[in-house]
């Protein structure tokens, strides 16, 4: 298991997509060592033959018809659209 | 003595709602009228409606007096966790980012309650997003535990203990992760329980960790809170993991059990009474493990050997679980937008940096980390192949145990800020209630005792897959044979 | 020196099912923004996803008729990155374990004449994978307007080997998968309403060469002619940069179909790391030979098959089959018009041509045209039996069009019978040959076109609606004499 020095917290961060103050960077990199080190303690487990637990209680196939029911209405979908225009959700030009 | 109403259990109240000796009105107004009192104390609610639940419950008298009651519950005013979906109602997870979001539909959980008649009370305080155990990460305020104002009810569902307790609300729902319903229950001196997972639907409850998260009740005795189950539980089509399992009537069942006379087998695991765990705290568990030797069970020794594992495991899982989960939290379609955002990407990283709070942004950064390219097998793979084992633990003690006891959490509630610096030391306080969730089973903590400086102790029962009925059995024989549920905090 | 192109193509197809992949809200195209949402389409705080069965049940037949291996057990995984059309800023997708794998495409690439099948190939596929779309960005002066109807529409992404060679494959290839879709009625593919979508990654090397180039990823190719236009530039690009000695950069191109202009993506270069895990939302998919076999039973002929067999059982030309075969609809209505009147030739004609042209006039789709297949074999039938002339037909055929009436009806209504009786025509002809007799002892001289010069008085005589032949027949027997 990769040793904490590897948290790259602005790679991270920036994968997150939050902007991280210099005060909470230099905290979170102590904080989150602690933990990557106590976490580190894993390895010690053999896994080599065990097979890896998605769900405590595991079915297959779990589905529904293709039947369409009525969803939300125009003013509900935007109701808490912090802005709208044209019956559409607004954000700053989105550039490719 | 109509100011006490607020203090009975479910089952007395139905009992007199049912002779006609009170009505949901007065129910509800005695909650109303304690929370008015009490809650600048406690700070267990973000928000309640008082003319909601007032017409909720003049509907449900007059149901009642049609002769319509819809069960036990039809009038009891029931807590809500601010992560749990009620339509028209406010949902915030206790967070900057959510703090003006009124939710346009239903969760299956607030459904069912409507369905059973009873009133959806209030928005109770939490962790932000359900993450901590402390109730002090709320972006709101941080709740106070009725038996000592200066100490955290625990958390992360810190609102819905401390509501019960304090008598703001009959009973109350709350989430439960990695003990979030469990260690509250504990530190704040009432009943909370986990189901196992997959036994309650969770559409409409705010996701902190799919494979982990379950609703669950709270409440002053164990037969209310296996009341509240029956209205809960089920199968339910808008949840994939959701299992199609009938679901007994518990109250009833949990009597045939109990006449039958059925010697329980009960296993004490000797990993849970190590080092940490507070000596007080171990003596009332003691005390509660002796109090099923002498009504005649059957109690041995375990060992869940994987145990010292499952701390970490839960938090490589769980934060990878929840740095995706919250993704969804962007300032674009609903929540808290930066006025600073000056172009689309600048949304996303000033409104997340604004909207979330620290121990927020702490495990959305560990997630993202461990899940990042290159680590996937050598964080979030092997602590899914860690879970299998701490899975097959459980599996293994059950061949010779019906249910296991153990300490609910190492120590009663500590005092607000004493842990706050140290996350680490936080995430260790859910030790003994963590391999549950990771092996999806059910467990319910009960008043087990008191310290010498008045905090209650809980005491927790882990059951088998899909046997809440036996689980809550053998945790109300105990309740039968004590009174510790009984006690009021004084305010 | 000269180069090779090697392509491979990234196909996103839209499933045509009522609701979303993961939630019951309609799905659709052309309806008013952000009303095809519902809580999970919006990824509300506590919403859920729940798989669609039909759309399960889609890929899985165009599995089956492309040849794959389904597997039997799949699952979904979460590709997480933040775009404002993509409401929970994952995609559900499906990374490691893909509903089918392997698979191919018969193609078609263009015959040296109109008239003449081209060669035939057969285009490997690496996978095919189940997802959900995203919403719409409408871009504005300074800011983006986000429409998610389209957001949570089922998704099929087909993956080809890189083992297209030209532009020309390339627009075969999608050609061909847009016929396969349409014919198993897994999607219309139409690239216009974006229910067919297409990436390519393009590299050169020198012919011969085995190792591969850098690649270059070109988006945006939102018609298959772009498509084939679209490549056709990339390569000449990719080898006027070689040849100036120039190295081609890995990127991600955008193709302007207006101008034939592409141009780099610099964004795209902002490191991607998805982040995929299992989604602990959703269960696996487990498909087993029953339900295999129970899509099987629903899978159609598959095109190229369906037109080898028109070719050999009705014996119709070519060029008549590609006309028929890429609209399964016009095809069934030809197999069923030749089986009625057994002159397979002569209805797919009257078909091909004629009723094509008149739909085509009258903007009507084929299943609302009043002419069914009985009519055509009606029509055959009557000039078949000299009952009409082939002047007459296209009167007739013109008529049933307009009105859907039978053709014998039109016939008789209009007075189109051809003239039969013989004894009229023999007094015609003895009338048109004495009173010519120069012709006749030119004929009897053995000048055998001076025969004609008695066809134009009969004609007149009948009207035009004498059987030209039998005039022929009936004059040489009177002159005979
Ligand atoms: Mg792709
Ligand atoms: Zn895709």
């Amino acid at each position: 298991m990769p040793h904490n020095e590897d948290l790259k917290l602005d790679h991270v961060a920036n994968l997150a997509r939050i902007s991280l103050t210099p005060e909470e960077k230099e905290r979170f990199a102590a904080q989150l060592g602690d933990v990557l080190a106590y976490i580190a303690q894993l390895n010690e487990v053999d896994v080599s033959q065990v097979e890896p637990t998605a769900h405590a209680f595991p079915v297959v196939n779990v589905w529904a018809e293709d039947r369409a029911e009525a969803g939300l209405s125009v003013e509900d979908a935007l109701r808490n659209a912090p802005e709208k225009r044209d019956n559409m959700f607004v954000v700053p030009k989105v550039v490719e | 003595m109509a100011d006490d109403l607020n203090f009975l259990s479910i089952g007395e109240l139905s009992r007199r709602l049912g002779a006609g000796t009170v009505s949901s009105g007065e129910i509800t107004r005695s909650v109303i009228a304690r929370t008015k009192a009490v809650d600048g104390r406690i700070r267990a609610f973000n928000s309640f409606n008082e003319e909601d639940a007032l017409s909720h419950a003049r509907a449900s008298d007059a149901r009642r007096a049609k002769g319509g009651a819809l069960g036990p519950l039809d009038g009891i005013p029931i807590g809500m966790k601010d992560v749990i979906s009620v339509a028209g109602q406010p949902l915030t997870a206790s967070s900057r980012m959510l703090e003006n979001f009124v939710s346009p539909y239903d969760s299956t959980t607030a459904r069912r309650l409507k369905a059973a008649g009873a009133i959806c009370w209030g928005r109770l305080n939490l962790d932000e997003f359900a993450m901590g155990s402390s109730t002090e990460n709320s972006a709101f305020a941080s709740t106070s535990n009725p038996w000592d104002l200066s100490r955290v009810p625990g958390g992360s569902s810190g609102g819905s203990a401390a509501a019960v307790a304090a008598g703001e609300a009959i009973a109350s729902l709350g989430s439960d992760t990695g003990g979030s319903i469990r260690q509250p229950a504990a530190l704040c001196g009432v009943v909370g329980m986990k189901p196992s997972y997959g036994r309650v639907s969770r559409y409409g409850l705010i996701a902190f960790a799919s494979s982990l998260d379950q609703i669950g009740p709270f409440s002053r005795t164990v037969g209310d809170a296996a009341m509240v189950l029956g209205a809960i539980a089920g199968h339910d089509p808008r949840d994939s993991t959701s299992v199609r399992l009938d679901v007994p009537d518990y109250p009833r069942a949990m009597a045939e059990v109990a006449a039958s006379g059925r010697k329980w087998r009960l296993g004490i695991p000797k990993e849970y009474f190590g080092e940490g765990l507070d000596p007080e705290v171990g003596a009332a568990v003691e005390a509660a493990i002796a109090e099923y030797r002498r009504l005649g069970c059957d109690v041995r020794e375990v060992s869940l050997p994987h145990t010292r594992y499952a701390v970490g495991a839960y938090y490589i899982i769980a934060t990878a679980e929840c740095s995706s989960n919250l993704a969804r939290y962007d300032g674009v379609r609903y929540g808290h937008r930066s006025k600073e955002a000056t172009d689309a990407l600048d949304i996303y990283f000033k409104s997340r940096a604004e909207g979330f709070g620290a121990e927020v942004k702490r495990r959305i950064i560990l997630g993202t980390y461990v899940l990042s390219s290159g680590y996937y097998d050598a964080y979030y793979l092997r602590a899914q192949k860690v879970r299998t084992l701490i899975r097959r633990d459980f599996l293994e003690a059950y061949r010779e145990v019906d249910a296991i006891l153990t300490p609910t959490s190492p120590t009663p509630a500590f005092r607000k800020g004493e842990k706050a610096a140290d996350p680490l030391a936080m995430y260790l306080n859910d030790i003994y209630t963590i391999g549950v969730n990771l092996a999806g089973l059910p467990g319910i903590s009960i008043p087990c005792g008191f310290t010498k400086a008045g905090l209650p102790v809980g005491l927790q029962v882990i059951g088998q897959p899909f046997r809440e009925t036996e689980l809550m059995a053998v945790a109300a024989a105990y309740e039968a044979a004590t009174d510790w549920g009984a006690r009021r905090p004084n305010l | 020196m000269n180069y090779e192109a090697v392509i491979g193509l990234e196909v996103h197809v839209q499933l045509k099912t009522r609701s979303k992949m993961f939630t019951r809200a309609a799905a659709g195209y052309g309806f008013d923004e952000n009303t095809l949402t519902d809580p999970v389409v919006l990824a509300l705080p506590g919403t859920l996803p729940v798989m669609n069965k039909e759309a399960l049940d889609k890929v899985i037949r165009a599995g089956l008729l492309l040849g794959c291996e389904i597997a039997p057990v799949c699952k979904w995984d979460r590709k997480n990155y933040f775009y404002p059309d993509s409401p929970k800023n994952y995609q559900i997708s499906q990374y490691d374990q893909p509903i089918c794998r392997r698979g191919e495409v018969e193609i078609e690439l263009p015959g040296p004449a109109r008239n003449i099948m081209g060669e035939h190939k057969r285009v490997a596929l690496t996978r095919i994978h189940l997802e959900e779309d995203v919403g719409k960005l409408n871009h504005g002066e300074s800011e983006s307007l986000i429409d998610f109807n389209r957001a949570g529409t089922p998704l099929m992404e087909i993956v080809s080997e890189p083992v297209i060679r030209s532009a020309e494959e390339a627009f075969a290839y999608l050609t061909a998968l847009k016929t396969v879709m349409v014919y198993g009625g897994i999607s219309d593919c139409d690239m216009e309403k974006g229910q067919m979508r297409c990436d390519a990654n393009i590299s050169i090397r020198p012919a011969g060469e085995t190792t591969l180039g850098t690649k270059v990823e070109l988006k945006n190719l939102n018609s298959i002619s772009f498509v084939r236009d679209g490549i056709a530039s990339e390569i000449r690009r990719q080898t006027a940069v070689i040849q100036a000695g120039g190295r081609i950069a890995q990127e991600t191109r955008d193709y302007d179909g207006q101008t034939g202009q592409s141009q780099s993506l610099r964004s795209k270069e902002m490191a991607h790391d998805y982040r995929y895990f299992p989604d602990p939302d959703l269960m696996p998919v487990q498909v087993d030979e029953d339900w295999k076999n129970a899509v099987r039973a629903t899978c159609p002929e598959m095109p190229f098959d369906r037109q080898r067999r028109l070719l050999q059982e009705y014996g119709v030309p070519y060029t008549i089959t590609s006309v028929l075969i890429p609209d399964s609809g016009l095809a069934d209505y030809f197999e069923e018009a030749a089986r009625l009147c057994g002159k397979p030739q002569a209805a797919g004609n009257w078909i091909a041509n004629d009723l094509l042209r008149e739909l085509g006039a009258a903007k009507v789709a084929l299943a609302d045209a009043r002419v069914r297949p009985a009519h055509i074999a009606g029509l055959v039938k009557l000039v078949e039996d000299r009952v009409i002339l082939s002047n007459a037909a296209k009167e007739v055929f013109a008529e049933m069009f307009r009105t859907g009436e039978e053709p014998s009806a039109i016939v008789a209504a209009r007075g189109l019978k051809a003239e039969t009786d013989t004894g009229e025509l023999e007094k015609w002809c003895a009338e048109a040959i004495a009173s010519n007799p120069k012709s006749a002892a030119d004929f009897r001289g053995g000048k055998d076109s001076a025969i004609n010069a008695f066809k134009g008085p009969v004609m007149r005589a009948a009207k035009g609606k004498a059987d030209p032949r039998l005039v022929d027949e009936t004059l040489r027997r009177l002159l005979a004499t």
